[in-house]
């Protein structure tokens, strides 16, 4: 008898706690103070754990075999694309009209932190997020792009020591500003979980499936404009109708993500910074090659050498076009 | 002896959240994730009764709200856990020495666990708690948790069971 209304207070006890932390939530409540210490002490754990267990997920992700393969190309591919940058930068300086425009969107160039991304949540918490393995140490802050080879990953949500958490771009609670490519529309992607994105756009013009949506440029914002994102699969709504919606096919594989970078240097901020050797640095143009727009999704290593060059110059104008309106 | 129970209950529950972060949820099962952590909070609640279960799923529960890269609210999964370790419990003498009914529990504590989760999603107004993936999580978490559960429940129960031995039996000798 003594044991059971003891075992009821308990229970009591306990749910109006946890009913207390749920109604107290918010970021500067009691919930983000546990979660802070809950990252300190779960992290460098989590980050040990996810190199032990990585042939585990290598042989799910399907990328196991050949990681430093595909590191060394991504390098020499990342070197490349410098180089070609630097080209191009000095060809823009001699084409008199097109210098000033690329000039307006600030030539910056993203400053890029490669990240790990090392534990993900689990599906049933219906939210989607992933862990990554470089936090406040490494200049994080919250706000900032995560994007990979293939474009927009998420945003930083949260940030610890040596780990932060990414709200990745598939989540319902993930919002952000894009430009359709070709006709510069403004429109406002968000996340739909396990259903492809779906995109909102102000206006009724035209869309065509296969346009290419970048994010939009805000030069005030941690966010980094000119980010691929996805292309339009299926337009709803007529022609002409005050706001469409359509569905939008990501560039990024959120079931496989592994490396990925976090952009800690916002082009408008210090344009210059970013030409420092060691640091892989990737410019707006370049940043938009390597989805292979050009040449279909999967086919990221067909794009190694000279057709990039004219990739680059398709995708320059991107991040000018968010100062033309 | 207690001290040693709360330390194997604690270690237990920290390696479970973090093979289910780091191992289980990267893995791309379709809809949902193994609940590695419910299955170790039934089983251990099913060896220590209502008033430990309660306890644990309380603390497993915040953990899964808490640990990174968790961002709901937090006492979410504490709430829902806290009352399947519970239930768990009070079935712990009922199916003790069946190899079935332990199933049957962990059925029922899967199916309830993402219903209460979900409701207590949409009652906060939780944009991610939708009606369709909900109700495509519900049957895959439950047959996911049925799958894993002969790895772990009996590991974990076992385990338990040599903690509760030295400790009732002490209790009942004094």
């Amino acid at each position: 008898m003594r044991d059971s209304r003891r075992t009821r207070l308990v229970l009591v006890v306990l749910l109006l706690v946890s009913l207390t932390l749920i109604a107290l939530n918010g970021s500067s409540g009691p919930g983000h103070a546990i979660r802070s210490g809950a990252s300190a002490v779960f992290g460098p754990v989590q980050r040990a754990a996810a190199s032990a267990f990585r042939p585990i997920h290598d042989f799910f992700g399907g990328i196991g075999k050949d990681q430093q393969a595909q590191l060394n190309r991504l390098k020499q591919e990342n070197d490349l694309l410098r180089l070609q940058e630097r080209a191009s930068q000095y060809a823009t300086c001699r084409a008199g009209e097109l210098n000033a425009l690329m000039h307006l969107a600030g030539i910056g160039q993203y400053t890029i932190k490669p990240a790990q991304v090392i534990a993900v949540g689990p599906a049933q918490s219906f939210a989607w997020t992933a862990e990554i393995d470089s936090g406040a140490q490494d200049g994080l802050k919250v706000g900032m792009t995560v994007i990979n080879g293939d474009g927009l990953v998420g945003k930083v949500e949260f940030v610890s020591t040596s780990t932060s958490v990414v709200l990745l771009a598939i989540d319902p609670e993930f919002k952000v500003g894009v430009r359709v490519e070709s006709t510069l529309e403004v429109g406002a992607v968000s996340g739909e979980g396990t259903d492809p994105m779906t995109v909102q756009l102000l206006t009724g013009q035209e869309l065509r499936q296969g346009d290419r949506l970048v994010t939009d440029f805000r030069p005030d914002s941690l966010f980094a404009g000119g980010v691929p994102v996805g292309t339009l699969t299926s337009v709803h709504g007529t022609v002409g109708s005050l706001g469409r919606s359509a569905s939008v096919q990501a560039y990024v594989n959120f079931t496989a993500l592994d490396l990925v970078g976090v952009i800690v240097d916002n082009p408008r901020t210090d344009p210059r910074d970013s030409v420092l050797p060691p640091k892989p640095t990737v410019t707006p143009g370049v940043v938009a090659t390597p989805p292979g727009s050009s040449c279909g999704s999967p086919a990221v290593a067909a794009t190694t050498a000279t057709p990039t060059a004219s990739a680059t110059g398709t995708a320059n104008p991107t991040p000018s076009t968010s100062h033309s309106p | 002896m207690r001290y040693g129970r709360i330390v194997m209950v604690a270690l237990l529950l920290a390696t479970a959240v973090v093979l289910q972060t780091v191992v289980l949820s990267r893995i791309p099962f379709p809809q949902a994730t193994p609940d590695l952590v419910l299955l170790v909070v039934v089983a251990l609640a099913m060896v220590q009764g209502p008033n430990s279960g309660a306890v644990i799923g309380f603390f497993g529960g915040l953990m899964v709200d808490v640990v990174p890269p968790a961002d709901g609210a937090a006492g979410r999964w504490a709430l829902v856990l806290c009352l399947v370790g519970w239930f768990a419990g009070r079935a712990g003498d009922a199916v003790e020495g069946s190899a079935f009914l332990p199933l049957l529990v962990v059925v029922g504590s899967a199916f309830a666990s993402l219903v209460g989760y979900a409701a207590i999603g949409w009652l906060i107004g939780d944009v991610r708690v939708t009606s369709s993936p909900v109700l495509r999580a519900i049957p895959a978490a439950v047959l996911y948790d049925v799958l894993f559960s002969p790895f772990v429940v009996p590991l974990v129960m076992a385990l338990a069971k040599r903690f509760e031995a030295t400790t009732t039996y002490a209790r009942t000798i004094r």
